[in-house]
């Protein structure tokens, strides 16, 4: 098929109308839980996978899609007018649109986030749309020998970048790859690790658990609160988007810069939006003319890390789409809703199913644009939308998270799991083990058994064929590099500060 | 709840050694030298690498006690809260089936709220009304077979 007809193709498949209503009422969800501090993006994916599962392909898509987008917006609003980031992506810069809502510029705050948001969606759209399909050209002439090593870079990058113990997160890892080798799943077909319990044969079930680390473990969390609630700082919101046409004018090398960033760091698997914002408001600071009213209620970082956090979405879904590989724990979850909808990621993803890669492309161009509009009318609502409280919202979405888990199999095996990696979850935040590693283990555990058993057959015991082909090759030499650096480091470190005898 | 390095440390390397038994005891493809065992069995092998690792940098990091609860558990509201967010979900497990989805949700929501300290007036409608609407979305527009327990005869 050519472009135009896929296009065309993808056109009617996404401007249905239950599509449409589909993205706008995720959109509402994702804009709402990204406003509630305490809810991040994950968790507004996790919360809606459940009911994707009973959707078909291009709307389940959509509508993670467009809530994850809206909801790393949305979590500027608590970040500007109560100090609080809704997201973590938002934790960047929320001091100093804090600041700004101080010096009674909320609105240029609020609005350089919405619309430096948008843009910096549609940078990293773009990028998918180019990258994409070129890179699955690449990925078909892939054998089980790349795709071992490609995991494995993913796994060991995703250890590596954002966390701050290398050796909790491997473990956090590792014990993700364990959870993936319950069941019958495997090499063999043997049931393994499940207790003689008929309901493990066929595996953890990926919602139930995602939907326990990232929900219930932040209920968990809030209950025992015992810090007081913050005070909304109550007052009315002007025009959001005056002034965005000059600060556009006045900082296109800082929305460049912050869309490059965050859509490759997104590309990076382990590291989302959130360090995507760190890293890009960091940089601002560092090249900016007027660095030192940074902190002070600049809007500069604002604009870039803004930028850079919502590019970071489509950047994260080339690798997803293209190998099966997620960027970031919202991709994971993605990833896992592609497989249950048959879409399973891939280079034949784009022969088989090229009509539905170009509706998610256009899904993210759409999700963008809305984004304006709808983000706009959060602003309005914003004050009311956190006088919400918490301590109505977080039981029901106890209960929505038990009808969710139970949904999935219909039975309430999925809510045992729901509970048990919650408490998991809870348990592993507070020691400083980060939980995304583990998920990102559970998801590529399988492909990465598949592909490590396929490749020690062909390789009949000699280890040198998993070097044999050229990309093979260079992708192990990269992750050996990768793998082996903090350890060559550390000696270093070790030999040099060691005291002459 | 902190949990000193080398305890956990000692925890997970009991399980990757239960994980290595275990894993010892599985068949192996006829004419293959890999099989169901060698995945968990190499996983199994690195966790156990990193838990002796974690446990050498416990005992040689700061002294702690083995386990510090947070200072939640010290206050007895957020120590029943944080019981009964468990509870709720293990009374979901054994008893939604009896009662059906209708009853046990209500009850979950209205012994939550009532302790989380919403207004005694809204306790009530507030969780009727909830979940009604959370059996509309999933039992009507999901068609997922929530219980209907007790109140059987009253289905629509």
């Amino acid at each position: 098929m050519d472009l135009l007809t896929l296009t065309a193709a993808a056109t009617k498949l996404v401007f249905d109308p239950y599509v449409l209503l589909v993205m706008v009422g995720s959109a509402a969800f994702g804009l709402f839980v990204g406003a509630i501090p305490g809810l991040t993006a994950t968790m507004a994916t996790a919360l809606l996978v459940p009911i994707t599962f009973f959707m078909p392909p291009v709307p389940a898509v959509a509508a993670i899609v467009t809530a994850t987008a809206m909801a790393i917006f949305s979590g500027d609003i608590p970040g500007a007018l109560l100090r609080i980031p809704g997201t973590p992506a938002s934790a960047a810069y929320t001091d100093e649109a804090y600041q700004m809502t101080l010096k009674g510029q909320s609105e240029l705050a609020l609005g350089a986030g919405l619309v430096f948001s948008a843009i910096g969606g549609l940078f990293g759209t773009a990028v998918l749309i180019a990258a994409a399909p070129a890179l699955a050209e690449i990925a078909l002439k892939f054998s089980s020998f790349e795709y071992f090593w490609l995991v494995i870079l993913g796994l060991s990058a995703a250890v590596f970048i954002g966390s701050n113990s290398v050796l909790k997160a491997v473990i956090s890892l590792l014990i993700g790859l364990l959870v993936a080798s319950v069941g019958l799943d495997n090499p063999g077909g043997y049931p393994r690790f499940t207790f003689g319990n008929t309901e493990l044969m066929g595996g953890i079930s990926m919602i139930p658990m995602m939907v326990g680390m990232f929900a219930i473990s932040e209920i968990l969390r809030f209950v025992v609160n015992i810090d007081p609630p913050a005070r909304v700082l109550v007052q009315r919101l002007g025009n959001v988007f005056a002034g965005m046409w000059a600060l556009t004018k006045k900082y296109p090398v800082q929305i460049l810069r912050g869309s490059v960033l965050g859509t490759a760091v997104g590309i990076m698997p382990g590291a989302g939006a959130d360090m995507a914002s760190w890293m890009s408001y960091a940089l601002s600071k560092k090249f900016s003319k007027e660095s030192e009213k940074f902190g002070t209620g600049h809007v500069e970082g604002i604009v870039e890390s803004g930028a850079a956090n919502n590019s970071a979405l489509g950047g994260a879904w080339i690798p997803a789409m293209v190998f099966g590989i997620p960027g970031d724990s919202i991709t994971a979850i993605a990833i896992g809703v592609l497989y249950l909808k048959g879409l399973n990621p891939g280079p034949t993803l784009f022969l088989n199913h090229p009509e539905n890669v170009y509706a998610i492309f256009l899904v993210f161009i759409v999700a963008n644009i809305i984004m304006i509009p709808l983000g706009w009318m959060t602003i309005r609502l914003a004050t009311n939308i956190l006088r919400v409280p918490g301590n109505i919202l977080m039981p029901i979405i106890l209960l929505f998270c038990a009808v969710g888990a139970f949904a999935i199999n219909n039975t309430v095996f999925g809510v045992t799991i729901t509970l048990i990696f919650g408490l998991l979850a809870y348990v592993m935040e507070e020691n400083g083990f980060p939980v995304a590693p583990a998920i990102l283990g559970v998801v590529l555990g399988t492909m990465l058994e598949e592909n490590f058993v396929t490749s020690m057959i062909k390789a009949d015991g000699n280890p040198l064929v998993f070097f044999e082909r050229p990309i093979a090759a260079g992708l192990g030499a990269l992750t050996c590099v990768i793998l082996f650096w903090p350890l060559a480091s550390w000696l270093v470190r070790r030999l040099r500060t060691r005291p002459a005898y | 709840m902190r949990i000193h390095d080398a305890l956990s440390g000692l925890l997970l390397a009991l399980l990757a050694v239960a994980i290595l038994v275990t894993v010892s005891q599985y068949p192996p493809i006829p004419g293959q030298n890999v099989g169901p065992s060698a995945f968990p069995g190499v996983v199994a092998i690195l966790l156990l690498g990193c838990s002796l690792l974690l446990i050498w940098r416990g005992i040689r990091g700061e002294r702690m006690p083995l386990v510090v609860m947070g200072a939640w558990t010290r206050s007895t509201r957020h120590a029943i809260n944080f019981l009964l967010v468990i509870a709720s979900l293990l009374f979901y497990i054994f008893c939604s089936e009896f009662f059906g989805f209708i009853i046990t949700g209500t009850l979950i929501l209205a012994i939550l709220f009532y302790v989380l300290g919403v207004r005694p007036v809204l306790i009530l409608p507030v969780a009727i009304v909830s979940t009604l609407v959370i059996h509309l979305i999933f039992y009507k527009f999901l068609r997922v077979p929530l219980p209907w327990g007790l109140l059987q005869g009253l289905h629509w």
